[in-house]
């Protein structure tokens, strides 16, 4: 009862905010669009078999998303290491916070900074200067996926550092003490240990870039097109809404998949049922 | 000193300071192969700081330990022919029991059969009498399971050297003297030459053949345990391991009259080693006799009972005794007719002189820790 009541505010905002909007959109990807744009009431899977009309945006999504979210572990995993367990414990609080304040600035204006050093009068320039003339940086995956790395590292340094920090250090002694090379625990313990933190990262940056909007706009130009900006222009522009909702639907079906795979993965890795991914 | 490859471990003038804190200071050590040491002391004396220095876990600032006659300054943990059993186990929690057993067979070089990998864990789980739990998960395990788990782990690679800091400490008293004996079991079939770290006297005394019993970073008397009880090196000694009654007197230039403070004279039998002045001595529980019924003019001093402990074999008794203090009195049933004394009751306290101990009184006691005397 007591249980109930608590948490009777949370499943309300749940119900209000996350379910009722869902269905909405469930029911607008089986409906058509109005003459004058937004929805009109029908049954029909013509929006699901227009699909592969946005296929180079799934494409690129479904690959940038997966390849950002391993090279933001690559560069991630280093980082979060030396900070839970090689930096002097004094300084560690302070290394944290340097790496999370860059956060607390704006997206847009770093994406847009990012805009200017890839852009004709940044790197390139500088290229051109000591003989590499015609380097393209602006404009092209690669830059969409330095992007990635850069704006969402924080996200996925953060859990993999508070997986780190709690593992025993006893556990490291001991594994040494039977004769482990410091490689071998690294790789045999280390890593194992802190899988948890691993996923929640790779999931929550793959969640979040999977609708990621911004940085393929800013640094993809027009070329490298992200599910999150077929969805902006066909809810805003073009006013497709049915179309701009099955694209969503479908979006969401694969996340559920994803993270089912991903979560069958990290059990069998780390051979218990107690990683939580979120 | 003696022949280097006759020890597995030996100190030679081992010193650790953590920044300001010494945690050990000039320690010479020598454990002979096949014993059974403990390090026995308060919290804070630096047990574990030495036992880590075995396994590597920490460099000595200055002086050397060396291991079955071989210098091991600078050598990591994983080169060395010790393993540990931790304090609290430290079992690999992503690994059933099986994989946690292997382990260390696991990383030797050239590598081991996956075949004769599994016929040795099975042995080491058998000899911890743990034979059907080899698929179990560590979380599914009681303490004194893990404890076990612990000990086939570290037993599977044979060691030269055990070491063991506080292994029992988690379990609760039956298991633990259970545990006790089947350590001492193994310690003697296997042959292997065993570190214990414990603050607990009894386990030492029990346990181990040899003990080292340290005070604020340094060694206060290193001997067999029936040694280290009857004859303490001094009064820390004395009060660490096992229970005594201090009586503060004056020793007279004879060497061998006691002015006790009441005023009276007692003669301590034989001259004794120490020079003349403030003493203190030293005497054990069940060296003193109780005899119920205070006549004044008795031998003896005579006393009130003020708390009875009743222990089932024996009975302790404290007696308040007039200009002296209070004295703690071991009682043991089998000779005391089965007559018990109630508190309240006047008794006379008597000893034989030659059971005492005397100390020089600089050697004022402060058992937990911090003594800086000397060694006699
Ligand atoms: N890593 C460390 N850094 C600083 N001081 C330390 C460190 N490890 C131990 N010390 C200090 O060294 C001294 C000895 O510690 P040690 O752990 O060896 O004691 P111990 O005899 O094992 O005590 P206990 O019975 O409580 O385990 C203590 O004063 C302790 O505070
Ligand atoms: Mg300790």
């Amino acid at each position: 009862m007591v249980t109930a009541m608590l948490l009777g505010p949370a499943a309300a905002w749940l119900v209000v905010f996350l379910v009722l909007p869902f269905i909405a959109i469930i029911v607008f990807s089986f409906g058509e669009r109005a003459p004058e744009g937004g929805y009109q009431p029908a049954f029909t899977l013509a929006q699901f078999a227009n699909l592969g009309a946005r296929a180079a945006a799934f494409a690129n999504t479904l690959t940038l998303a997966p390849i950002g979210a391993l090279a933001c572990l690559l560069v991630a995993y280093p980082v979060a290491y030396y900070l839970a367990v090689k930096a002097d414990p004094r300084h560690r609080m302070l290394l944290v916070s340097l790496v999370v304040v860059p956060f607390w600035t704006s997206m847009l204006v770093r994406t847009y900074a990012w805009m200017y050093l890839l852009g004709g009068r940044g790197i390139p320039h500088l290229l051109d200067l000591v003989g590499f003339s015609d380097v393209r940086l602006l404009n092209t995956p690669g830059a969409v996926l330095l992007g990635i790395v850069y704006g969402y590292l924080p996200l996925m340094i953060l859990p993999i550092y508070v997986s780190l920090e709690k593992l025993d250090r006893r556990l490291l002694e001991a594994s040494a003490d039977l004769g482990a090379h410091p490689f071998s625990t690294f790789f045999g313990i280390t890593v194992p240990l802190s899988l948890p933190g691993v996923m929640t990262g790779i999931a929550l940056v793959t969640i979040l870039l999977l609708g990621e909007y911004l940085i393929p706009q800013l640094l993809g130009g027009g070329k490298v097109f992200f599910i999150g900006n077929a969805l902006v222009d066909l809810f805003l522009q073009s006013r497709n809404w049915p179309f701009g909702s099955a694209i969503a639907v479908t979006l969401v079906a694969v996340v559920v998949m994803v993270l089912l795979i991903a979560m069958r993965i990290a059990w069998r890795v780390a051979g218990t049922r107690q990683v939580d991914l979120m | 000193m003696g022949s280097a490859a006759r020890d597995d471990i030996e100190f030679r003038s081992v010193t650790k300071a953590y920044g300001a804190v010494t945690a050990v200071r000039n320690i010479s050590l020598n454990v002979p192969k096949g014993a059974f040491l403990a390090l026995l002391g308060p919290s804070g004396c630096g047990k574990t700081t030495c036992l880590r220095m075995i396994g590597g876990f920490e460099q000595p600032t200055s002086g050397e330990v060396l291991i079955a006659g071989s210098g091991m300054n600078g050598v990591p943990p994983y080169r060395r022919p010790v393993n540990m059993v931790f304090q609290h186990y430290a079992l690999f929690p992503h690994f059933n029991v099986e994989q946690n057993v292997a382990y260390g067979l696991r990383q030797m070089r050239p590598r081991i059969p996956a075949q004769e990998i599994k016929r040795r864990v099975g042995e080491a789980l058998e000899m911890v009498r743990l034979g059907g739990f080899a698929n179990r998960r560590i979380h599914e395990m009681s303490g004194g399971q893990q404890q076990r788990v612990a000990l086939a782990r570290a037993l599977v690679n044979r060691p030269s050297v055990l070491l063991l800091d506080e292994p029992l400490a988690a379990l609760d008293k039956k298991l633990r003297s259970a545990m006790q004996i089947e350590l001492q079991t193994l310690q003697r079939e296997l042959g292997i030459t065993f570190v214990l770290v414990t603050h607990d006297q009894e386990e030492a005394l029990s346990m181990a053949d040899l003990v080292c019993v340290m005070s604020g970073g340094a060694i206060k008397q290193l001997g067999a345990p029936q040694d280290v009880y009857d004859r303490p090196a001094d009064l820390f000694v004395a009060d660490f391991v096992g229970k005594t009654n201090h009586i503060q007197a004056t020793l007279e230039a004879d060497g061998r009259t006691l002015r006790l403070p009441d005023g009276s004279a007692l003669d301590v039998g034989a001259e004794r080693n120490i020079g003349a002045g403030e003493t203190t001595l030293a005497i054990r529980p069940e060296a003193i006799r109780l005899t119920p019924g205070g006549e004044p003019r008795g031998e003896g001093f005579a006393g009130t009972v003020t708390h009875r402990i009743f222990l089932g074999s024996s009975v302790e008794y404290s007696v308040s005794v007039p200009a002296l203090g209070d004295f703690l009195v071991t009682a043991d049933r089998s000779t005391d007719e089965g007559q018990l004394v109630e508190p309240g009751q006047s008794v006379r306290l008597g000893f034989d002189p030659a059971a005492a101990h005397l100390f020089p009184a600089s050697h004022a006691a402060q058992p937990e820790g911090n003594t800086h005397g000397q060694q006699t």
